[in-house]
């Protein structure tokens, strides 16, 4: 129930972070969704990279569509301001949101069906002006809520649980925002918490759209034998390219010993992303080499999943509007309205 | 047919242009307009275009009229016939003894022409042919050679025309000169093969004052950057774009921070009207005042979310400029249309504060109020324009805002009130006018944070499907928008100059049409007392004003009588006593349409007399 709060009980020895936070102040109330559902597995891994990151809690919109991904801002960050807002629509909630006020930390939770159907043109548009956002879709292939009708992420030839094949395309909304310009891009999986979190913690820490598609089996409709979204399924056929370790300026917060070499990149925040190769073809800088390399291994059957593409010199939608630093939301009468002076040379000039 | 005797009249006659669209002749027309108001003589103009760029017919009609009447008149008193494909139409339209002013460098057939008009032929190609080879220069300049012509005609004052010219040129010395010299080329042309002036003729006069010419969308833009707008998103249709256009502009002017250059406000322009009114949304929810515009087929768009706005409470403002539906209907038209799909917009029982502005100056000052209406009452709040005040040039009384004024952000809790232990439930109406709190995202680290949704909730907007908490939220809301009624403006009445049992309802752009029609009726001895409605919910004067008469005329420029119907349902009126009077043809309302309709239902009730056979 998610008017019933968690206990605010916790053990004394709970780490805690530069703010002094434990994980229990990124918590929210209890989730409503099923047992095992990976979604949930997203929502921690949101609260442990806004812990990690030592973000304070209340300098976070929560912003989703609706759905079953879109209850998820409830379960987490519970002294955040949250908008569970219309179907397909978080986009452009955020867009607005986002131009009101430069100086929070905007989080769009949204779904397959939220996003690759209803909502596919915000989240196109929204991706291609640039909105400083991460954008995380919790992509499970169907219609959860509605009890599991196929959405447009499902795969071309997967059975649905009453037996049904799909024999539509389907859509590859990291391939898409890659080609819209998102100038951060990474696919990943809900079952898979060390690739995630880095991911979300350098996605937060990003300039500009950053664009996260999770593949989150729904148990209750999209974890059988014949879906291509199923734990055993998205285990079996999982191609991480790369392995994310993220540096803020002070000590290291993620770092697994691995082989493969290590690519530094640093943000515009002075973050820095050690990217830690799997596949030595894979360049996480070049949008052309990921666009095809997505698509060559969606032919092959196989889920590519890593930070795909990184500008980490990207600007955002406030840069292009040349607005000024303060947040709008903030600007008063005197900054707003010109006065009776700069009218009475109006009325002069319309006579 | 028989000569009628050509119409004398001064400073009170219609002129209308019939043009081919994209032909550049509306600049010279609107200083046609201009000029005649530097007579100290108010023009009321109107355009009258296609949903099209180039090629189709377009009108430009304009109302001398010394009175200041400044609704549309309807009949054409001189036309001048420029487009071909229209001409037929044209020709028929002139009313009898007026005038006909036509390119007479090809002979045309009798056949083509009426006897009861004086016809006036300028060779206007022939003389545009001979003094410019560039095309380009031939079709401008050819239209302010017949500027020119009529100047004369007219008997202008050429001295007005060529200060406007060299305001509107200023810098540009080549294009000033030349524009002179072709108005010229036409003026000395008919001085010296015309007879001139005609009979209607322009003469000075001091009737215009201070007051401005300006066009309701621009207005409206400013009153949006008056009032405070920092985000505009918006989707382009006709006739609400130049809205968002001016409001651009605007701000490009007035509102860059001069240190830094850069931009206190944001402009997006959205992929449709669902994100417009969706950024509008997540910015209204953040604390920034912001709006979009739209028309009829955008505010269908936009209903899911203006029900969220109502439900969520989240202040938000549109301005619909008007235009002829159903469906695309006529884009380039006029109506007022949108009434009930503004006031009753999305699913659910919901309902929306409307104002009505009358003209560009009210335009002004209510677009600036809705931004304090909308964070006051914490919802959508419209402002209904239409084609007619939207898109066409207005004379005006001039914009004025008062300096001492201050923003109203409505019931917003700071962090200092968080910390001093005010309780806060985003729907928990502490003063029992219905309007609940609300905090900015980011307002504290651990108070005051709440989940905005629109499914229900209780009053510390907590998720539940309890009947009880929800039927609480709803009537809140109901009191909410009771409290509304005294919030938004009030109407303004009227009284006729003796006592009558009858009265009339008209908003909007009616206005004019309306108080010309007045005088009208009561030279055919019809008294009414008048009410203008300025907004929805209406105030107690309405259902009080409809119970002091027998029964009320409502004038509008729709179909179905929307505001009728909207005041029979929220006021509890038995429709009988609500007479509709109705056009919506797409044209602009006229004072002899209102005074014809009024006037001849109310020689119905008069008893009269019967008189003898051949008495």
């Amino acid at each position: 129930m998610t008017y019933i709060a968690k206990p605010k009980f916790h053990h004394p020895g709970l780490p805690k972070n530069e703010l002094g936070y434990t994980h229990r102040d990124y918590e929210g109330k209890i989730s409503t969704l099923c047992a095992g559902c990976g979604h949930d597995s997203i929502t921690a891994a949101i609260i442990e990279a806004c812990f990690q990151l030592s973000i304070e809690p209340h300098r976070v919109a929560k912003i989703s569509g609706i759905g079953c991904s879109s209850k998820t801002p409830d379960y987490f960050l519970g002294n955040s301001h949250g908008f569970n807002s219309v179907h397909g629509r978080m986009p452009s909630v955020l867009t607005g949101a986002n131009l009101a006020n430069r100086d929070l930390i905007y989080l769009g939770v949204s779904g397959d069906g939220d996003s690759a159907s209803i909502g596919f043109g915000q989240f196109a548009h929204s991706i291609r002006r640039g909105v400083n956002m991460t954008y995380i879709v919790e992509n499970n292939g169907v219609y959860g809520l509605t009890k599991g009708q196929f959405s447009a992420t499902a795969d071309r030839g997967s059975k649905s649980k009453r037996g049904v094949v799909n024999s539509d395309n389907a859509i590859d909304l990291a391939a898409m925002a890659l080609q819209l310009g998102a100038s951060f891009v990474a696919r990943s999986f809900s079952g898979d918490k060390t690739q995630l979190v880095p991911i979300v913690e350098a996605a937060i820490r990003h300039k500009g759209a950053a664009f996260i598609d999770v593949i989150s089996p729904c148990v209750a409709f999209n974890n059988h034998a014949g879906s291509t979204k199923s734990f055993d399924y998205v285990r079996e056929h999982n191609e991480a390219v790369n392995r994310l370790d993220i540096i803020t300026g002070r000590a290291p917060i993620h770092i697994e010993q691995a082989p493969g070499t290590v690519q530094m990149v640093e943000q515009h925040d002075g973050t820095r992303l050690a990217l830690r190769k799997l596949d030595a073809d894979y360049d996480a800088h070049d949008r052309l080499a990921a666009m095809a390399f997505l698509q060559k291994h969606a032919a092959k059957g196989q889920v590519v999943t890593g930070l795909l593409y990184v500008d980490p010199e990207a600007d955002d939608l406030h840069s292009h509007l040349n607005t000024v630093d303060a947040a709008l939301n903030t600007l008063e009468a005197k900054d707003l309205c010109p006065g009776q002076s700069a009218l009475d040379k109006i009325n002069a000039a319309l006579r | 047919m028989p000569a009628a005797s050509p119409i004398s009249s001064v400073n009170d006659f219609v002129v209308r242009f019939a043009n081919v669209n994209g032909s550049g002749s509306a600049s010279a027309n609107e200083l046609f307009a201009r000029s005649i108001l530097r007579h100290g003589v108010p023009v009321s103009p109107r355009n009258i275009f296609p949903s099209n760029i180039q090629g189709l017919p377009t009108w430009y009609e304009v109302r001398v009229t010394e009175d200041g009447h400044l609704g549309a008149r309807g009949g054409v008193d001189m036309m001048v016939a420029m487009n071909p494909q229209t001409w037929d139409k044209d020709v028929a339209s002139i009313e009898p003894g007026g005038y006909l002013f036509y390119d007479s460098t090809k002979p045309m057939p009798s056949s083509k022409f009426r006897d009861d008009i004086s016809v006036i032929g300028v060779p206007l190609t022939a003389i545009t042919n001979s003094t410019y080879t560039d095309p380009r220069q031939r079709q401008l300049f050819k239209n302010i050679i017949y500027l020119g012509a009529l100047s004369a005609l007219f008997e202008m004052d050429a001295k007005l025309i060529e200060q406007l010219i060299g305001e509107q040129y200023k810098g540009k010395e080549k294009l000033l000169s030349s524009n002179v010299h072709a108005l010229h080329l036409g003026r000395d042309w008919a001085l010296q093969n015309l007879k001139c002036p005609i009979g209607l003729r322009v003469r000075k006069a001091d009737k215009v004052g201070d007051r401005i010419f300006v066009e309701g969308n621009s207005a409206a833009a400013l009153g949006a950057v008056y009032g405070g707008a920092s985000v505009c998103a918006w989707y382009p249709i006709t006739p609400s774009s130049s809205l968002a256009d001016a409001f651009t502009s605007h701000c490009k002017r007035l509102r860059h921070d001069p240190a830094t250059g850069k931009a206190k406000y944001a402009i997006v322009q959205g992929e449709d009207e669902l994100a417009s009114i969706g950024i509008v949304i997540g910015a209204g929810w953040n604390g920034a005042r912001a709006f979009t515009a739209t028309s009829g087929p955008g505010i269908s768009l936009m209903q899911e979310f203006i029900g969220l706005s109502y439900f969520a409470e989240i202040p938000a403002v549109i301005m619909n400029v008007q235009r002829a539906g159903p469906s695309t209907g006529m884009p380039t038209r006029t109506q007022q249309c949108d009434v009930i799909s503004c006031a009753y917009a999305s699913h659910g029982d919901t309902k929306h504060p409307l104002l009505f502005p009358e003209d560009p100056a009210e335009a002004f000052d209510m677009a600036a109020q809705c931004f304090d209406l909308a964070e006051r009452l914490q919802t959508t709040i419209f402002l209904m324009l239409d084609l007619d005040i939207g898109m066409n040039h207005r004379l005006s009384r001039p914009f004025k805002w008062d300096d001492s004024k201050q923003l109203d952000r409505g019931k917003v809790m700071t962090a200092a009130m968080l910390d001093d232990g005010r309780d806060f439930g985003r729907y928990l109406d502490v003063d029992g006018d219905g309007i609940p709190y609300r905090t900015y995202p980011g307002t504290h680290p651990t108070k005051g944070s709440f989940f905005t949704r629109g499914t229900s909730r209780d009053r510390y907007a907590r998720y539940t499907e309890e009947g009880p908490a929800y039927q609480d939220n709803m009537q809140r809301l109901l009191r909410k928008f009771e409290t509304a009624k005294d919030l938004v403006p009030r109407p303004l009445q009227a009284n006729a100059g003796k006592p009558t049992k009858y009265g009339v309802i008209y908003y909007g752009s009616t206005t004019p049409a309306m108080d010309e029609a007045i005088g009208m009726l009561e030279a055919r001895g019809h008294q009414l007392d008048r009410l203008r409605v300025r907004a929805f919910p209406f105030h107690s004067s309405v259902p009080n004003f409809i119970a002091d008469h027998d029964f009320v005329y409502v004038v509008e420029q729709n179909r179905d009588a929307q505001l009728r119907s909207l005041i029979v349902n929220e006021c509890g009126i038995d429709p009988v006593r609500l007479v509709p009077i109705l056009h919506y043809d797409g044209t602009p309302i006229t004072a002899r349409f209102i005074a014809k309709a009024i006037g001849d239902h109310l020689d119905q009730l008069k008893v009269t007399p019967l008189r003898k056979v051949g008495a």
